[in-house]
């Protein structure tokens, strides 16, 4: 670990903590219809008329579920058209040709999903049209969609005897116009000061330096008010294909500062929101604080091995030792201006939260540096996670480690004076089962068949991990990749776009079913036997279950792939 | 009668588990514990593979599967012995139970009168609504109501307690339980029940485990392991396409086999806990049952964890039975000692507690030495409700003692006056927690005697100790609240409802619960039957009516208004032994996994040997030992599944910090020092 | 069920049209007007010809020019199909690589011994980066100032002052742009 990267880590972890609050606040505010207030609020009804939404109404679980299910189904289907058809639609300077069946499937299931998994070469594939009127908007609405469950949930666990956790469009709509589209905007200007491009033109023909070389021709496009979002939303789906590497997305260290700071952002403010509406800030920072330590931890484990280098090298003269001329480590797929530091906690970030973009290639890291983000998304997202599927996710968990802990101080198991009751385990239960069934399963059926095996670059346990980590990122709606695996074939297009759409919906609609059995129920009084859920105790538990859980799910699989790998680069060299 | 606890094992009990163990290796039995069943579908499947290798081509040395298929089948059985013992237990105290079942013959009347015709039947026939005789030596035939009649009833049987008690018609005391014995005087009595469902059966099959129902905090238990199980399933399943894959990559290697992968799931899925959930439920109803508190249910003691509310009777559970004397203050110009003499004398004959007492103190202060009432010529005025004064006559003089309103009429209506400074005792005494007691002489007043409530001792304590544990004490009482408010300071309760009626009882309950909170009560009359039935848990005594009973989630056979805090207990210990051997049951995992995954890929990828932290011998010692380890566990857990974890009544974050350490990462670090001594042990041979 | 349908359609194409074409378009908008050179892509220009970006890094072979990052795409540098090589550390393909660029960097300056600094000889991440570390610069001074005749003094004067600057002191490794760097020793900015 280098004083870079120290620097780095404390450096963001304070400015965080210190934006979490205000984030918290404005969700919760827009949410409650706080933001609506004058024209603006004239604006909005004027929208609910429009789209036949009555704002006032609240919903029973089943039917925001019903609605949420209905609106990510249209959304599907429209990218799905949308990019069958790009050729014919406006905005296609390059004459992008039409995207085939299986890819487009992959992309719209992959958008609808807050996964962007992206099977595809964005600069060479998707028309600007399709970038900015299909993927950008599901970079705002998957994203709402997220942070719109995470408060049906904590509505649930804060209501009292109430059958209803919400209304759908107005959290919906409220979340994008309030929150996700005015910092987006904001965001947006401040990366194109850094040297973020945004334009309709063509592609730029340029007459290289050296007339060795041929003519080089830079790809354009409206990137920046797509990275905004993509960022905010923890999409991650990039413009380019190199995602945030390319200088394009990611033009320098602050531009960098200001993506990972967005990654986290919402999800952290979540906790927050979660404390105001359970009255007691103190269990939001519980959320917050085991997240935190979970991530402060992989990202210091992750920088080290990164640091150490690739033990391979040291046989042609290289020098990989870090000095203050140079990052040194290993620099395979990274970028020089992010240097190991930078990299390694992009890396980081974007796996603990689904985000998904990165500024350095995964696939190349070393293999206990590259076991940190496949490891992250496997805990289930739950480290900041997704907007929204972070805060539900981990809330599932805590409904898991209350369940335990609660009967080791000989309670029925309750949290926040919420009864854990069959119902909500049965729930609870399913949502853990859910990706690591589609994870282990879908890397199982590919490492068995011909298809599956022809996927992965990498010879020897790396192709298992590129496999392995393709189905833990598409389960767990990450989106990021060990890009070695070819991925745009039927098969992984198809399996990887199956994963995505149960990872995502299989999850969201028992955690909705959770949300409104507990809404019903009475609130129990706090005494002093009630297992306080708000100290470093209840963090240490909740950290151990998540940890636990992910542990021994994935370890025989982990084993096999980067943990074989890493024992035998040392063993080798 | 079950006071003392029985042994965990005793030789015949040990017997008839080890055969119940192979009983239940039905499939019909197995498959009702998801956990078990994927141990029991394992056990077959190695056995199968062992018989396989006869034929000279098994996918694993034969002796290896042999291992093993035994130590699968000997996790199994170690499980089932665990719940055929907590049965057993059950069984042995449901026969001493039986026993005093004996076959009676009832005197079923004719018409419900007594002196009506009876002929004799078998009281297995009598249903509900028949009327029977029972008359001294008679042993009551059901449980019913007395409609005629008054009997003292031995039902030392039911209790333990050997003193009779009065059974009568109408009013609280007018139920009887089948199984007892009349020792004076007859009843008349109508059966409430029919038969198969008195009370005593029910205990019966309660403690047999007959009709015991997953409570709903077992069935959440349950669907969490069961899930983890699948997990487990998933991941190992998993390994053999992985384990193909790796070969392939790699070029070296031979294909992880089918036992080791069972013997890997075997060792992941919660076993422990999933082997000694119902033994665990089965022996904390025998705990109950211990403490003599038959509860309807297995989710009524559950619910006894959760109770945060405690009402509690002032009466017997709070204070002793009574009230006694504890000073004497003289009215102004009277000597204390002649206050003593003439209250000593008023209570002479007074054979109640309170007029004992008055005696006693009178003795102790000033050895006034009693006197035989017959010897001073004095006839005793018993207290009556209209005077609401007792005391004595003699030669002429009147002397009294009584409420203070009663005196004022009787000293003024002879001509007295009512000293303002007696009054003002009166006051002190009120406001202390006391009950005054005014004596007077004719026409003069003495002063004042001072009867309190002795709190019990201890209890202060006990209640310090429930609020650590975030119990609130409420105390009832039909006292005036500023008596209450006295003795409730004195006592150290939380909250008192003083002038308590049915209905305040019944309000207060709906109040707390509407705050959110689990309350637990008492009671043993008709009227406390809404109030019970509120209650989220509800102790009736024994000896109450059998309309409290029915509302009682539990029945106390001793009739200790106390024992409600030793129900809380025992429901929180059975909740808590199931918390912490899920958690053991996990932690364990961790070693599991650095034992077996080296050994499982040694071929394909050597360098994953260096997980082999423990350094096991061989790969096959290692998966051995883990298995060994994860059978022997069930084994060595049995004792702490039936007497429940430790118990000390703490705020629930240092119970929680406790037992963390302990299962937590007791249960991580266990299973590594376990599964290495067994390794040596194995490679020794 | 239909008046859900209405509902889920209506809100999802309404928001389609506010953040798919308003939002970025107002976005384009703005930028277009404030930040003309970064939105338009940092380009830069002599006599009138495009010849580069300063954000995008472009393939030297030249001894006499300064050579960035290995690009894995294909061709070199191509900036319309941005990607890392995406090679396991394991990987022999990585290894081989590695020992081409190892054997190239020393055959254009056989007298440096220098132990070659990692950042010169591994794929960047998007196949574009355009700097490279100080110690890459550093290393290189002396072939670029061979083959160009200059004092090597003042090519690394020239490498120092035109290092990056941390974004704040500590926080990251300073590098250099060599497009930038090769067009200032052709004097060309």
């Amino acid at each position: 670990m280098s004083s870079a990267f120290a620097v780095q880590l404390i450096l963001y972890m304070a400015v965080l903590a210190g934006i979490t609050p205000l984030m918290g606040k404005w969700m919760l505010a827009a949410v409650d219809g706080h933001c609506g207030r004058g024209p603006l609020g004239k604006a909005e009804r004027l929208f609910y008329r429009v789209c036949g939404v009555n704002p006032d109404e609240e919903m029973t679980w089943q039917r925001y579920a019903f609605g949420m299910m209905l609106f990510s189904g249209v959304g599907a289907l429209v990218t799905y058209f949308m990019q069958r058809t790009q050729l014919w639609l406006p905005l296609n300077p390059q004459h992008m040709a039409n995207v085939t069946p299986d890819s487009s499937f992959n992309t719209a299931v992959s958008f609808t999903t807050n996964t962007n998994w992206q099977g595809y070469v964005g600069e060479a594939t998707m028309s600007y049209f399709t970038q900015m009127a299909g993927l950008a908007v599901h970079n705002f609405v998957s994203a709402a969609a997220g942070i719109a469950v995470a408060f049906a949930l904590m509505r649930g666990i804060t209501r009292k005897s109430v059958n209803t956790i919400g209304n759908v469009w107005t959290d919906l709509t409220r979340l994008t116009m309030y929150v996700l589209l005015p910092i987006c905007f904001v965001f947006a200007l401040l990366l194109i000061s850094q040297g973020m491009i945004q334009n309709f033109n063509e592609y730029v023909k340029v007459t290289p330096l050296d007339p060795a070389q041929g003519e080089q021709s830079l790809a354009m496009g409206p990137v920046a008010s797509q990275i905004a979002i993509k960022m905010l939303g923890t999409n991650g789906g990039g413009f380019f294909n190199a995602n945030a590497a390319h200088p394009y997305e990611n033009p320098n260290m602050l531009s960098n500062a200001l993506q990972i700071l967005a990654i986290f952002s919402l999800g952290a403010g979540l906790c927050y929101s979660f404390g105001l509406m359970a009255s007691d800030k103190r269990q939001g920072w519980a959320i917050w604080s085991a997240m935190a330590i979970m991530f402060v931890v992989a990202a210091c484990f992750c920088v080290t091995f990164e640091q150490q280098g690739n033990p391979a090298l040291a046989q042609y003269g290289v020098d990989q030792t870090a000095s203050t001329l140079q990052p040194g480590g290993n620099m395979e797929g990274k970028e020089a201006r992010f240097g190991i530091a930078a990299s390694s906690l992009f890396a980081t970030i974007t796996t603990s939260a689904s985000c998904g973009a990165v500024n350095s290639m995964h696939a190349s890291y070393t293999p206990l540096g590259g076991l940190v983000p496949m490891w992250l998304m496997q805990l289930g997202e739950v480290v900041y996670g997704g907007v929204g599927s972070g805060m539900y996710g981990m809330l599932v968990f805590v409904v898991v480690a209350v369940f335990v802990a609660g009967l080791m101080v000989g309670r029925t198991p309750e949290y926040l004076g919420k009864k854990i009751e069959p119902y909500e385990m049965k729930m609870a239960a399913f949502v853990v089962l859910v990706t690591p069934l589609l994870v282990l399963l879908g890397t199982a059926i590919a490492v068995a068949g011909e298809a599956g095996q022809k996927g992965p670059l990498n010879p020897g346990p790396h192709g298992f991990s590129e496999i392995l980590y393709g189905f833990s990122s598409a389960a767990n709606n990450n989106g990021s990749a060990f890009a070695s695996l070819s991925a745009n074939t039927p098969f992984y297009n198809t399996a990887l776009g199956i994963a995505m759409w149960f990872g995502r919906f299989a999850i969201m609609v028992p955690v909705l079913a959770i949300a409104g059995s507990l809404a019903r129920k009475r609130g129990m009084a706090v005494t002093a036997g009630t297992l306080p859920t708000h100290g470093p105790l209840f963090v240490f538990l909740l950290i151990s279950t998540v940890l636990i859980v992910g542990a021994l799910t994935y370890l025989p699989a982990l084993a096999l792939g980067p943990i074989a790998e890493q024992l035998l680069l040392v063993a080798a060299h | 009668m079950f006071r003392k606890s029985k042994p965990l094992f005793d030789t015949p009990l040990l017997l008839e588990a080890a055969s119940g163990a192979f009983q239940k290796l039905d499939p019909r039995v197995q498959v009702r514990n998801p956990v078990m069943f994927v141990v029991y579908i394992g056990s077959i499947i190695t056995t199968f593979l062992f018989v396989h290798t006869w034929g000279g081509n098994g996918e694993a040395p034969g002796l290896f599967i042999l291992g093993v298929a035994i130590w699968l089948w000997a996790t199994l059985l170690f499980a089932n012995f665990a719940e055929a013992l907590a049965e057993g237990r059950g069984k042995a105290q449901a026969a001493t139970l039986r026993a005093m079942r004996t076959t009676v013959n009832a005197k079923k009347l004719s018409e419900p009168r007594h002196g009506a015709a009876w002929f004799s039947v078998p009281a297995d026939n009598l249903v509900k609504d028949d009327v029977v005789l029972v008359e001294a030596g008679d042993v009551i035939p059901c449980d019913g109501q007395v409609i005629e009649g008054v009997a003292s009833v031995d039902e030392s049987a039911i209790t333990g307690e050997s003193a009779p008690v009065i059974r009568e018609s109408g009013g609280d005391f007018n139920a009887v339980t089948g199984g007892t014995r009349v020792l004076s005087d007859w009843l008349v009595v109508i059966v409430t029940t029919n038969p198969g469902e008195s009370f005593l059966d029910r205990m019966i099959a309660m403690v047999e485990g007959a009709t015991r129902r997953k409570t709903p905090n077992e069935i959440a238990l349950t669907i969490l392991l069961a899930s983890f199980t699948i997990v487990f399933l998933l991941a190992t399943a998993t390994l053999l396409p992985y384990s193909l894959y790796a070969i392939q990559q790699a070029g070296t290697g031979s294909v992880i086999t089918i036992t080791v992968l069972i013997a890997l799931l075997v060792c992941l899925i919660p076993t422990t806990i999933g082997g000694l959930l119902s033994a665990i439920g089965i022996a904390g109803m025998s705990r109950m049952l211990e403490a003599n508190v038959v509860a309807t249910s297995g989710r009524a003691i559950e619910a006894a964890g959760d109770i945060d509310t405690l009402l509690l009777d002032k009466t017997g559970t709070i204070t002793l039975g009574n009230r006694q004397a504890t000073a004497f203050l003289p009215a102004p110009g009277v000597k204390e000692k002649e206050l003593a003499d003439t209250a000593q004398l008023a209570s002479l004959a007074d054979e109640t507690p309170e007029g004992r007492s008055i005696v006693i103190l009178a003795k102790q202060k000033y050895n006034l030495r009693e006197r035989e009432v017959h010897k001073i010529e004095a006839t005793f005025v018993p207290f009556s409700a209209q005077t609401r004064m007792s005391g004595v006559s003699m030669h002429g003089i009147e002397v009294r003692k009584g409420a203070a309103d009663a005196i004022r009429k009787f000293v003024e209506s002879a001509g007295g006056k009512f000293p303002e400074a007696v009054q003002r005792n009166v006051d002190d005494v009120a406001r202390r927690g006391g009950t005054p007691l005014v004596v007077a002489e004719a026409a003069r007043v003495l002063g004042v005697v001072e009867l309190k409530d002795i709190v019990k001792g201890g209890i202060k304590e006990r209640f310090a100790e429930m609020r650590r544990m975030g119990i609130k004490t409420v105390m009832i009482t039909g006292d005036n609240p500023l008596t209450a408010a006295a003795i409730a300071a004195e006592s150290g309760v939380d909250d008192f409802l003083a002038e308590a009626t049915p209905e305040a009882k019944l309000s207060l309950i709906r109040k707390y619960q509407a705050e959110g909170h689990l309350v637990a009560m008492t009671g043993d009359g008709t009227n406390d039957a809404p109030a019970l039935a509120q209650a989220d848990v509800a102790v009736a005594m024994n000896s109450g009516t059998q309309a409290a009973k029915e509302a009682g989630t539990m029945v106390d056979l001793d009739s200790n208004p106390t024992k409600l805090i030793e129900v809380v207990e025992i429901g929180k210990q059975m909740l808590i032994t199931r918390g912490s051997l899920t958690t053991f049951s996990i932690a364990n995992d961790v070693a599991k996994y650095f034992a077996i995954i080296p050994a499982a890929f040694a071929t394909t990828y050597p360098p994953l040997n260096a997980l082999n932290i423990m350094h096991l011998a061989t790969p096959s010692s290692a998966i051995m030992s883990a298995v060994i380890f994860n059978a022997l566990i069930i084994i060595a857990l049995i004792p702490l599944a039936l007497r429940g974890v430790q118990y000390r009544p703490s705020s629930a974050a240092a119970m929680l910090r406790r037992n963390i350490m302990i299962y937590g990462v007791g249960g991580v670090i266990a299973p590594f020092i376990g599964i290495k001594f067994i390794d040596v042990i194995i490679s020794a041979f | 069920m239909f008046s859900e349908l209405r509902q889920a359609v209506s809100v999802f194409l309404a928001l389609t049209v506010i953040t798919g074409l308003a939002y970025p378009l107002l976005v384009t908008g703005v930028a277009q007007m404030v930040f003309p050179r970064q939105a338009n892509g940092s380009l830069i220009e002599c006599d009138g010809v495009v010849v580069g970006s300063s954000l995008i890094g472009q393939t030297f072979s030249d001894p006499k020019y300064f050579w960035g990052r290995p690009s894995a795409t294909s061709p070199s540098c191509n900036a319309a199909a941005s990607s890392g090589s995406n090679f396991g550390p394991s990987n022999p393909a990585l290894h081989d690589a590695v020992k081409q660029r190892c054997e190239a960097l020393r055959a254009a300056d056989p007298d440096n011994k220098a132990p070659i600094p990692v950042d010169l000889v591994t794929a960047s991440s998007s196949g574009l980066d355009p700097q490279i570390s100080i110690a890459g610069a550093m290393y290189q001074a002396g072939r670029v100032a061979r083959v160009r005749g200059l004092e090597l003094a003042k090519v690394e004067a020239m490498i120092t002052g035109r290092a990056s600057k941390p974004l704040a002191p500590g926080l990251s490794e300073p590098t250099i742009n060599v497009l930038e760097l090769n067009l200032a020793l052709d004097g060309k900015i």
